[in-house]
């Protein structure tokens, strides 16, 4: 065994812990998550008859009474609780209704033995839309129908991809608002964190201590206790407004809470320490002759600071905006909370879908729209910062 | 929609703390805040010291995919659990509880009828409705259109964030009866109705989510009224010395049922528990601490005089009240949640 | 004093209860190559800071070209200044490095890259102009810094130990590249150093420091061979210091008693008195060995140590000990040898004990 081979697999073997747990908890959630996002078995599996019997309908002309008398087998054939539940919850995703009146036939299906007219059990099956809709999800195991759906986007009955009609989803909005705000807090938190840790960065010993401790103290809180001390701060009659109104700056209480104004703030104020850190680290890295050098040249410090520092602590600006950025997505209990009815996040969406509705097609779906355009915009940043480093 | 048993094996193993399969103390879920403090006070206590056994306790927020995914993971780590109406009537069908065993609750006949079900116990009835600061209004609201009314009675009002409740209040607030508005909603054109009057509302609604969030809204003076749940106001205003008044007309009640996830390893431990809360001694100690209606008919008539009249299951407040309509809900749910938010995105 | 370009008038400088410049006069011609020479925390660096404008004086003026620049901000001073780290800017290029000055007034970009090319040239760098500093080995980093300093034309250069980083050799190559700098195009040179060798190869001046304060100022030959104070003597180069009292002065000529109560022959001095103790200072290199003209001494060889181009010899005679430089090929001493050494009554140089 050669020593280059045995030094491969000793540092192989350093790795292994930390691939074995990127893949179990990061690459295979990841997978299933994409999986579920567009596989949709379980009309197939449910109902073996109906998928025969529909699939040559033409789906425009009445059903057939093969059709109804495939169905009525399939629902009698199924045993399985758990399974019978997953079918009505996919059916009534597609179609509200779909619950009682599946539940409902199969009590009578399953009172008699032999075929039944299921027209008379409800009336609803003389309509052609809920037969589409069994029609659809038996057709194939996989579906692009969630994917569709997370972007506002529908196949309509004869196939082709249409735009949901305004007002009945709102996931394109919320996804452009999502972006919106994280870019929002994104700026916000450079704005105040530059010069917060060029200061951090130039002073020495516990007024170093100091000012970090000041903006890591945030992290160190927890979620609620945060959010409520931005509540008693942010209310009409809390501290804020309260002060305003002492000192005459204004007259009706400005509105803090409940709004975008409030959000921001508030993702600001826990997301700082990601921003202030990278920059810090940055800066106290920049040796400290640089800037007496650019004023011994002849640099006004203003001068100095655009030519010198600025583009040297770029690279901590863009490390932390990518940390802000990116952690800024995925909020959604502090928009709940400070935040107004237009505030909500995706995440928010996301959560119901998953908690909520048990809907993890749409969950999945919603979560790799967000993962595609999160890397789709990383990967415009590793452009723009490749050829500014081919750039002389 | 088939869910893949991994998706939900890596969700329970990320989000939620898998305790090891073995045999583990009888765990019971409920809502949390003061009722679960009531709860503890009156059944979690009383039940670990008659069995000698351990009982622990959590709190949930509900969101039936937390239950679908702790079963599908295979042995949940929670045994019996407070669940909502509608939660309880999708998980029954889902086949993801443990069905009821009626003779240790001592039959049927001894519930409500709504309380009854094969897969859950009632344990609470609960209404939502207007509340307001008696402390703050001269004049009490009494209806959805004077909650609607910003000129009468300005400011914001809280409304619970979601398509359930506010529906069904816009629709009474634009005339629709109690009765009818299970009738009118199904319909697209009172669905249409209902967002229209819930237009004319929105720049002056504040969402909440959590229930004790109206509580604060009301106390800090943010909202002028709000919806709320009736328990939690009693409650308020016994400890705090509030008068936050609660209107009975017009407001919503529905059922909060125990249930027994499915392949509970503590199965009949967790019956036990369930009569044990079910009984009519144990049952009517609860509106002392907290003003939610009971569920076992006997229990009911052993609550004295004084808290009677707070309960939604007071003839006089049951008077112009309506129940949950869980069937519209489960089938409707998703679709009107999703119109819900894309409104509210508008 | 009319020929003196830059001034320190009565400068100091204090940091809280410490004082690191005390009362500093000193005046630099113009055209003149200064090395401000002494052990760290002598004060040297803060004074070039001060000129650099870095620091401000906590009393005191300071004068270039007749004007009062104390007050003036760093850009404004006009001063090409070399740091000991280099200071170069990580994220340019060499030529937008030694640009960056021209940009900063303004000039034209013809005008700049004409004059970056010929800087370039004059530091034989013009091949790397389009390299990051990274990529330079520290020779040719501080060549950088030597052309970003000077392509402004400023008339003052200061340079704070810009050659502690180097190798022996190439800081050897950088100190005749720098003196040859400073003959080519008539710079005024301060230049702080803490290597007596670099003082002494490359100034007309060194200004001797200790303390915050000028132990001695003068020519290097001047330093090297009349030291005024026993710091000195030790700080420049390796000496011997004998002590005594005066026995006679006779004209040119004092009779010192050693501490054995042998005698040696000294130039006189001034400061001489008959009967007063008395430092001086002979160098290894002026000590010969056997009988010669001026003093002898008997003295046995106590260690011998082998340098490669010439031998050191450590001996003990008159009370005291000695070093002694010799060339290898003389003899081969071994120790425990009694040895005659001499030297000249010249070559004895009093000093302030």
């Amino acid at each position: 065994m050669s020593v280059l081979f045995r030094k491969q697999m000793v540092s192989l073997a350093l790795v292994a812990p930390l691939l074995l747990f990127l893949i179990v908890f990061f690459a295979f959630p990841l997978f299933t998550m994409m999986k579920s996002a567009v596989s949709d078995p379980v009309a197939t599996q449910a109902l073996p008859a109906s998928t025969n019997a529909l699939s040559d309908w033409d789906r425009s002309s009445s059903p057939t009474s093969e059709m109804s008398a495939a169905f009525v087998e399939d629902l009698r054939q199924i045993n399985d609780d758990q399974l019978f539940g997953d079918l009505v919850r996919r059916l009534n995703s597609a179609k509200a209704g779909f619950r009682t009146l599946i539940t409902k036939t199969r009590t009578a299906v399953k009172a008699t033995a032999g075929p039944i007219d299921l027209t008379a059990v409800d009336k609803r099956w003389a309509d052609n839309s809920y037969w589409q809709v069994i029609a659809i999800a038996t057709s194939s195991t996989i579906t692009d129908r969630n994917l569709l759906a997370a972007v506002d986007l529908e196949r309509n009955s004869s196939g082709a991809i249409d735009t949901i009609p305004a007002g009945a989803s709102a996931n394109r909005t919320i996804l452009i608002r999502t972006f919106t705000m994280a870019l929002a807090v994104t700026a916000a938190c450079i704005l105040i964190g530059f010069p917060f840790a060029m200061i951090a960065a130039s002073v020495e010993g516990w007024r170093r201590q100091l000012l970090l401790g000041a903006v890591l103290l945030p992290l160190w809180t927890s979620l609620l206790v945060r959010t409520a001390a931005w509540f008693i701060l942010l209310q009409d009659t809390g501290l804020i407004n309260s002060t305003l109104m002492f000192l005459g700056l204004t007259t009706e209480p400005v509105s803090l809470i409940f709004n975008r104004v409030g959000v921001v703030i508030a993702m600001t104020h826990v997301l700082l320490p990601f921003m202030v850190l990278p920059i810090f680290s940055v800066l106290v890295g920049i040796p400290k002759t640089l800037m007496p050098a650019a004023a011994s040249l002849g640099a006004h410090p203003v001068r100095a600071f655009l030519a010198v520092l600025l583009p040297l602590a770029l690279r901590g600006v863009i490390s932390g905006s990518l940390l802000v950025f990116m952690s800024a997505l995925g909020y959604y209990i502090t928009p709940a909370l400070i935040g107004g009815a237009k505030d909500q996040m995706i995440s928010s969406v996301i959560a119901y879908y998953a908690t909520g509705a048990a809907n993890w097609g749409m969950a999945g779906a919603l979560g790799l729209v967000l993962l595609v355009a999160t890397l789709l915009l990383y990967v415009v940043y590793l452009r723009l910062s490749a050829e500014r480093e081919l750039k002389p | 929609m088939k869910i893949s048993k991994a998706v939900l094996f890596a969700c329970s193993l990320l989000a939620i703390n898998v305790t090891a399969v073995e045999a583990r103390d009888l765990t019971v879920v409920s809502w949390g805040g003061n009722y679960q403090d009531a709860q503890r006070k009156i059944y979690f206590e009383p039940f670990a010291k008659e069995s000698g056994k351990p009982l622990l306790d959590e709190s949930w927020d509900g969101g039936y995919g937390v239950l679908q995914a702790k079963v599908k993971a295979g042995v949940p780590n929670w045994d019996a659990v407070q669940v909502e109406a509608e939660e309880l009537a999708l998980g029954c069908a889902d086949g993801i509880y443990e069905k009821i065993d009626w003779n240790k609750l001592g039959g049927k006949d001894k519930f409500l009828p709504d309380a009854v079900g094969d897969c859950g116990v009632g344990a609470i009835v609960w209404s939502t409705g207007i509340s307001y600061d008696g402390d703050k209004l001269k004049q009490a609201p009494a209806s959805w259109a004077d909650f609607w009314d910003t000129e009468k009675f300005p400011g914001k009002r809280g409304l619970r964030k979601g398509a359930k409740y506010a529906l069904e209040f816009a629709l009474m607030a634009d005339g629709v009866a109690p009765k009818e508005v299970y009738t009118v909603l199904a319909t697209p054109e009172g669905v249409d109705r209902a967002f229209k009057k819930l237009d004319a509302l929105k720049p002056n609604i504040v969402w909440w989510e959590a229930g004790a969030q109206p509580l604060q809204l009301l106390s800090s003076g943010e909202v002028v009224m709000t919806t709320a749940y009736n328990g939690r106001i009693s409650g308020l205003n016994r400890t705090e010395g509030k008068h936050f008044g609660f209107v009975f007309p017009g407001s919503i009640y529905a059922i909060d049922s125990w249930v027994i996830l499915k392949d509970s390893p503590n199965k009949d431990a967790a019956m036990d528990f369930i009569a044990f809360t079910s009984k009519p001694d144990n049952q009517a100690k609860l509106p002392e601490f907290i003003a939610y209606g009971l569920p076992n008919i006997e229990a009911g008539k052993l609550v004295p005089e004084k808290f009677q009249a707070e309960l939604p299951t007071a003839p006089d407040n049951l008077k112009g009240a309506i129940s949950l309509d869980i069937d519209f809900w489960t089938d409707n749910s998703e679709a009107l949640t999703q119109r819900f938010n894309a409104w509210l995105a508008q | 004093m009319d020929n003196s370009f830059i001034r320190f008038d009565d400068v100091s400088k204090s940091f809280g209860a410490l004082k690191v410049v005390e009362e500093l006069n000193l005046d630099i011609g113009k055209g003149e190559f200064v090395s401000l020479l002494g052990p760290s925390g002598s004060g040297k660096t803060t004074i070039l800071m001060m000129l650099a404008g870095f620091e401000n004086p906590t009393s005191g003026a300071i004068w270039s070209d007749r004007k009062r620049i104390d007050k003036l901000p760093p850009h404004k001073r006009n001063m090409g200044v070399v740091f000991q780290n280099y200071a170069l800017f990580p994220h340019m290029t060499v030529s937008e490095n030694i640009a960056f000055p021209l940009k900063m007034r303004g000039t034209s970009r013809a005008d700049t890259s004409e004059r970056v090319k010929r800087a370039l040239d004059m530091v034989q760098l013009g091949a790397l102009a389009e390299r990051r500093p990274s990529q330079l080995s520290g020779g040719q980093q501080q060549r950088v810094a030597l052309a970003r300093a000077l392509i402004f034309e400023p008339e003052v250069v200061l340079m704070d130990e810009p050659l502690g980083a180097l190798d022996k050799q190439l800081r050897e190559q950088m100190q005749l590249d720098i003196r040859d700098l400073h003959k080519r195009l008539g710079l005024t040179v301060v230049f702080v150093t803490h290597d007596q060798t670099e003082a002494l190869t490359m100034s007309d001046r060194i200004a001797v420091f200790n303390h915050g304060k000028i132990e001695q100022i003068g020519s290097p030959s001047e330093i090297y061979d009349h030291p005024s104070t026993r710091f000195v003597a030790e700080f420049i180069g390796e000496t011997n210091l004998v002590a005594g009292s005066v026995h006679s002065i006779d004209g040119h000529e004092a009779v010192i008693r050693l501490e054995n109560n042998e005698v040696i022959k000294v130039v006189a001095k001034d400061r001489l008195r008959s009967g007063s103790k008395v430092v001086f200072s002979i160098r290894p290199e002026r000590i010969g060995l056997g009988a010669g003209p001026g003093n002898t001494l008997e003295t046995r060889i106590s260690d011998v140590v082998y340098y490669g181009d010439h031998l050191r010899l450590l001996l003990s005679g008159g009370g005291q000990s000695f070093v002694v430089k010799t060339d290898r090929n003389r003899l081969p001493p071994s120790v425990g040898d009694s040895l005659t050494v001499s030297f000249l009554p010249s070559d004895c140089w009093a000093v302030d004990a």
